[in-house]
């Protein structure tokens, strides 16, 4: 994701307006971009949502079908999540397989709504040891600019809440919406040089050293990190970055909770 | 299953007044709205919506061509991917390339490199992609048309846009632009593009059953379509580039200091010395 070099000028520049707390986009070092949800975009999925964060566009669509469950977990629904970086979203994705950084990315995505139990996925089994929903979660990045993290799991989070299972077409009674019991919000900060920015642009978050993605739920609980790039954290800096964390995601919650 | 098998055979398409299910005239479009210009990264971009159809294209381009062997030293390569988004369909596709989405991506590459002036930008490639977001049949027409409209967000010179749509045979009749029930129990769909100012055909695409004057009578109707697709490609264009009076205003606000028209005098233009 980081082929495109940053300038020196640029490099300098950001780091300058960081180190007295402001961004280029005019940001203060602890505030996100602005978060934009438009939800039911596709009318061929279960459920949908477009959403923005800055310039970075997201759309993720859910659909959802009858298999078999895992023989380890036979009572409880199965979750996939896929993430297509697509080259239509910037000059650096190409086509083909999913490269480590489209793998890394819905894995993350993944971690933040399985382990916060966002959706009961006990209430997805049919009958036990054989028959459960089967919920597919795909990721389509449509512009990037700059954390796909967030934005991404923003995405798949309102798509969720707005998706409808399609028991009817499957003769198994009415259609219900997904049992969503909790609300994940990933924040994620970039650190450049003993600064540290939530919510990186691509300019910054090129020129990062260090990267922590921090999954909050309603409660102000930790249910996933993921630390990236090959800088590092002091102890202190991540203590405060998973306070930001809790804060921004209270902000953030919802935005992506209303319908 | 027979369910379905059933309601295939009882299916009309066309009712006793005429008209198809969803109330056109054989030889009405469904409502199309073209946007130019929605995307940051790419070169040029645009959005289109084509009754059920929502599909983003974008352009990036002309750039170095990948891998190196096959740069061509006297010209542009035009290369299309066309995919669809695994949730633009009812049943879920499985995301990557198929068979059919590398033959439309193919078709589709063939169709702007005869209108993209290509000599002018050798061993680059222009590289065109179109996501389908929503399926409601005809995307690749829609993919096109909204390409077409990316090529030229995007600045590439091109001898023309390329206009494009299907026309089909339903319950019998030829018809203009199939909606998915129509294509999957229709007797033929035949999607088309062409150049609107030369009338050139620059795609052209079969399957089912059309007698010779079927056939006509469907191109009469894409070519007609295309016509006025070709206006609202245009529309969307002017939209994106047209500049009002307001935006100069907005622009540079009158507060600027104006300049005070007076003669020029003589000691203006040489100093109070003269020459």
């Amino acid at each position: 994701m980081s082929e495109e070099i940053v300038s020196e000028l640029m490099r300098a520049h950001i780091y300058r307006l960081a180190s007295t707390g402001q961004r280029v986009d005019g940001r203060g070092l602890d505030q996100p971009r602005k978060v934009s949800v438009d939800r039911a975009f596709v009318k061929t999925a279960e459920g949908s949502a477009r959403v923005k964060l800055g310039n970075t566009d997201i759309l993720v669509g859910i659909k959802m079908s009858v298999g078999e469950p895992y023989p380890d977990t036979p009572n409880t629904g199965v979750l996939s999540t896929s993430v297509e970086l697509i080259p239509m979203a910037s000059p650096t994705f190409e086509a083909g397989p999913p490269r480590p950084d489209a793998i890394e990315l819905a894995r993350v995505v993944d971690r933040g709504i399985r382990e916060s139990k966002m959706v009961n996925m006990e209430r997805l089994c049919i009958t036990p040891k054989e028959k459960v929903w089967i919920l597919f979660i795909d990721i389509h990045v449509l512009d990037y600019d700059g954390n796909l993290f967030d934005a991404c799991s923003y995405a798949a989070v309102a798509a969720l809440a707005s998706t409808v299972a399609p028991a009817k077409s499957q003769g198994l009674g009415d259609d219900f919406p997904l049992p969503v019991e909790h609300w994940p919000v990933s924040v994620t900060t970039a650190k450049i040089k003993e600064l540290l920015l939530v919510d990186p642009s691509l300019d910054e978050e090129r020129m990062a050293d260090a990267r922590l993605t921090v999954t909050t739920d309603e409660n102000g609980d930790i249910r996933a990190m993921q630390k990236g790039l090959s800088g590092s954290f002091t102890y202190e800096e991540v203590k405060r970055i998973i306070e930001t964390a809790q804060r921004v995601g209270r902000d953030i919650r919802p935005l992506l909770q209303s319908s | 299953m027979e369910d379905i098998e059933h309601i295939e055979k009882e299916m009309k398409l066309i009712g006793s007044d005429g008209r198809r299910l969803d109330g056109r005239s054989f030889d009405e479009l469904r409502p199309i709205r073209i946007e130019a210009g929605v995307l940051r990264r790419a070169d040029g971009s645009a959005y289109i919506e084509w009754g059920g159809n929502k599909v983003l294209a974008a352009v990036y381009g002309p750039r170095e061509a990948h891998p190196r062997h096959l740069q061509d030293p006297a010209r542009a390569l035009v290369q299309c991917r066309y995919n669809m988004a695994p949730f633009s369909v009812s049943d879920r596709k499985r995301p990557g390339p198929d068979r059919r989405s590398v033959e439309i991506s193919k078709v589709i590459s063939e169709a702007f490199s005869s209108v993209v002036f290509k000599e002018q930008f050798p061993r680059t490639s222009v590289d065109i992609f179109i996501e389908v977001l929503q399926a409601d049949a005809g995307t690749r027409c829609a993919g096109l048309t909204a390409a077409s409209v990316a090529l030229a967000d995007a600045g590439v010179p091109m001898r023309d846009l390329v206009a494009s749509c299907a026309s089909g045979k339903i319950d019998g009749v030829v018809c203009l632009d199939l909606n998915k029930d129509e294509d999957n129990f229709g007797d033929a769909d035949c999607p088309m593009a062409i150049v609107p100012r030369t009338g050139d055909v620059v795609l052209l695409q079969m399957d089912g059953h059309l007698t010779y004057d079927e056939f006509q009578k469907a191109m009469g109707l894409s070519i007609d379509a295309a016509r006025r697709i070709y206006e609202m490609q245009r529309d969307a264009l002017r939209r994106r580039y047209s500049v009002t009076h307001e935006d100069i205003l907005k622009e540079s606000p009158p507060t600027a200091p104006v300049a005070e028209e007076r003669p020029v005098t003589s000691e203006e233009d040489f100093g109070p010395e003269g020459i």
